[in-house]
C-alpha cells in the first residue's frame, strides 16, 4: 500500500448467489481526504462499505483499509477504523457519559484517556447541561454530533460514516459537515455516504455506484464538468435514473 | 376545506409535540409540512389519522371531525406512515388485497387508481414484503394507502432515506395523483422538495414558523445571499465566520452562503478581506434564494 493511500481496492466483488452485489470496484482514498460513496438505494454501497470495515467477506478481488487485508486482518481493520450509521449510533438508554464511557471502553482506551476525551467533547460540543442526559431524548441532531465525536474517540486513521444527516434539520447539518472539515483538516480520512446532493459537493472526491458497479469517480467539479450538469444532483440524475418503466422522459418534474 | 386545523396541541410527558399548530387545506391541494426530525410532524399527522387524540383544539379532514367521527375519517383518508407498517410475512399481492378487503372494495374496483404505481411492483407479486428492496416497499406501501380510493391522502416522510432518483419518481408519482383530484398532505425534512408542493408550513419545534406558497416564502427572506466561492471551503467558512460584519454563513453545495448585516454591504470589500487572508480563486456573486435559507433563518 502506498505511504498515503487508506483506503485501496482492487476488483473488489461480492455475491449473494447468483447476484452481484458489488461487481469489481476498483478506487482508492488518500490519507485526510473526504470521500463521498454515492448511489442510489441498491447499488452495493452498504454492501461495499461493510466489506471495507471488515464485517463481510468479499467473494474475490482485493482490498485493504488502513493498512489491513480485508481478508486476512479485518479484526485489525475494525480497531483502526471509526463508523458510524444512521440507524445505530448510541444506546438511548444510557446517558451521554455513559455512552462516551462504554464505548471508550470497546476501543480498549484507559480510564484516564477515556476521562480525558469526555472532558474535551464536552468542552468542544458544548454538552455540559445535557452530559447526564439519556441518549434517547436528545434531538436527532445532537445524537448524531456526539455519535461522530465517539467514533472518533480512538483517534482512528479513517471514519466511515453511513447516511450521518438523514432527516437532521439544515442548520445541525451544515455543523455535522463543519466538524468533518474539521477532523479532515487534522488529517483523519472520510468516508461518507448521503443522499444530499448538496453535501456530495462538500467532498474532495465522489464516486457513483450504479448496479454493483463504481460508474464515476472524481472531483464534484469536474464530474459537472464530464457530464455537463450545473450541480451534483443531475451528475447523480443522468448517471442513477433507470428508465422509468411509466412515465416518458419530458413530463418528469424538478427537484 | 379538506383538512382544517384550528390551535391543536398535543404534548408527551415534559415534551410538548405540537404547540397551537392552526392550518388549513383546500380541496386537491398538495400540502407539505416541511421541518427536521422532531419539529412535530408525525404527531400532527396521527391526530388528524385520528390514531390520537388532540389535547386543545380541535381539527376536521374531509368534513369530518377527528374525535368525534373518528370512523368516517378512517373510511375516507389514506395512510402512509414514516415507519414501513406493512405485512412483513404477506406477499405483496396479499397485503394489497387484505387492505382491499378491510375497506370493503376490491383490487379490481379501484386498480385505475393505482395502475401505474402497481405495475412497477406487480412483476414481485409474490415476493414477502419484508424481502423487498427500499423502493419497491415504498411502492407498494402508497398502493395500499390508495386501493380503497380515499379523499385524503396523508404520507409521512414517504422520501426519507430514499435516493435523489426514487425521490424525483415519487414525487411526480404524487403530481398524478393530485390530477386524478386527491388532496394531499405530505411531510419531508428535504428542502428541495418543498417548492414542489402548493403551499407549505415550514415547522420546527412544534409550531409552525410559516405558512405560503415556496414562492411567497422565498419573497419574504429579508437579506441578500451571496455565493462566495474559494479554493479551501474549510479555511473560506472559517475566515466568513471571523469577517466582523457577517450575519450568516453556511455551506451550499460548493458555494458558502453569506448575508451582511449590512444594507448597504459591498461585495469589494468582502474580496479584499478574504484576498488578504491569503484565499486563492475567490468568486462573489448574488444568488437567488432557497426554502433552505429561509427555513434556516426562522428556525434560528
Amino acid at each position: 500500500m502506498k505511504n498515503n493511500n487508506v483506503i485501496e481496492v482492487e476488483n473488489l466483488t461480492k455475491k449473494f448467489g447468483d447476484f452481484t452485489a458489488v461487481n469489481s470496484i476498483t478506487f482508492e482514498v488518500k490519507k485526510g481526504e473526504i470521500f463521498g460513496f454515492l448511489g442510489a438505494n441498491g447499488a452495493g454501497k452498504t454492501t461495499a462499505m461493510k466489506m471495507l470495515i471488515g464485517i463481510s467477506k468479499p467473494t474475490s478481488g482485493k482490498a485493504q483499509v488502513a493498512g489491513f487485508d480485508v481478508f486476512t486482518h479485518p479484526e485489525d481493520i475494525k480497531k483502526n477504523i471509526g463508523y458510524m450509521s444512521q440507524k445505530f449510533a448510541l444506546y438511548d438508554d444510557l446517558t451521554v457519559k455513559e455512552n462516551i464511557t462504554f464505548f471508550g471502553g470497546i476501543y480498549g482506551l484507559s480510564r484516564a484517556k477515556i476521562k480525558e476525551k469526555r472532558c474535551e467533547l464536552v468542552e468542544e460540543l458544548g454538552l455540559k447541561e445535557i452530559v447526564n442526559e439519556l441518549v434517547g431524548s436528545l434531538p436527532l441532531g445532537w445524537k448524531q454530533k456526539i455519535s461522530f465525536s465517539i467514533a472518533l474517540l480512538h483517534s482512528p486513521t479513517i471514519v466511515f460514516l453511513d447516511e450521518p444527516t438523514g432527516g437532521v434539520d439544515p442548520i445541525t447539518r451544515r455543523q455535522f459537515w463543519e466538524m468533518i472539515y474539521k477532523s479532515a483538516n487534522s488529517g483523519t480520512t472520510i468516508f461518507v455516504t448521503t443522499h444530499y446532493m448538496d453535501e456530495a459537493e462538500y467532498c474532495d472526491r465522489v464516486s457513483i455506484m450504479v448496479d454493483g458497479k463504481i460508474e464515476a469517480l472524481d472531483t464534484p467539479k469536474k464530474l459537472k464538468l464530464q457530464f455537463k450538469a450545473a450541480t451534483m444532483d443531475e451528475v447523480f440524475l443522468k448517471l442513477a435514473r433507470s428508465p422509468s418503466p411509466t412515465l416518458p422522459e419530458e413530463k418528469g418534474v424538478n427537484i | 376545506m379538506s383538512i382544517s386545523v384550528k390551535n391543536i396541541s398535543k404534548s408527551f410527558k415534559k415534551v410538548t409535540a405540537v404547540n397551537d399548530v392552526s392550518f388549513e387545506v383546500k380541496e386537491g391541494e398538495l400540502f407539505g409540512l416541511i421541518g427536521p426530525d422532531g419539529a412535530g410532524k408525525t404527531t400532527i399527522f396521527r391526530m388528524l389519522t385520528t390514531l390520537l387524540i388532540p389535547e386543545n383544539g380541535s381539527a376536521t379532514v374531509a368534513g369530518f371531525d377527528v374525535v368525534d367521527d373518528y370512523k368516517e375519517i378512517r373510511n375516507n383518508v389514506g395512510y402512509m406512515p414514516g415507519k414501513f407498517s406493512l405485512y412483513q410475512d404477506l406477499t405483496v399481492e396479499e397485503n394489497l388485497d387484505f387492505f382491499a378487503t378491510i375497506f370493503g372494495t376490491t383490487i379490481e374496483e379501484n386498480y385505475e387508481l393505482i395502475k401505474d404505481i402497481y405495475v412497477q411492483i406487480e412483476p414481485f407479486k409474490k415476493r414477502r414484503a419484508g424481502k423487498l428492496s427500499g423502493g419497491m416497499k415504498q411502492k407498494l406501501a402508497l398502493s395500499c394507502a390508495l386501493i380503497h380510493k380515499p379523499k385524503v391522502l396523508f404520507l409521512d416522510e414517504p422520501t426519507t432515506g430514499v435516493d435523489p432518483v426514487s425521490r424525483k419518481e415519487f414525487w411526480e408519482m404524487l403530481k398524478r395523483l393530485q390530477q386524478k383530484g386527491i388532496t394531499i398532505l405530505v411531510s419531508t425534512p428535504y428542502m428541495d422538495e418543498a417548492a414542489l408542493c402548493d403551499r407549505i408550513a415550514l415547522i420546527q419545534d412544534g409550531k409552525i414558523l410559516q405558512i405560503d406558497t415556496p414562492q411567497e416564502i422565498i419573497k419574504h427572506y429579508p437579506k441578500k445571499i451571496y455565493d462566495v466561492r474559494a479554493d479551501n471551503m474549510y479555511r473560506l467558512i472559517e475566515s466568513l465566520k471571523s469577517f466582523e460584519h457577517h450575519y450568516s454563513v453556511y455551506p451550499f453545495g460548493e458555494f458558502v452562503h453569506y448575508t451582511d448585516k449590512r444594507d448597504d454591504f459591498n461585495p469589494q470589500e468582502l474580496q479584499l478581506y478574504l484576498e488578504a487572508k491569503d484565499h486563492q480563486n475567490i468568486k462573489i456573486e448574488i444568488t437567488t434564494t432557497t426554502i433552505e435559507d429561509t427555513f434556516m433563518e426562522l428556525a434560528k
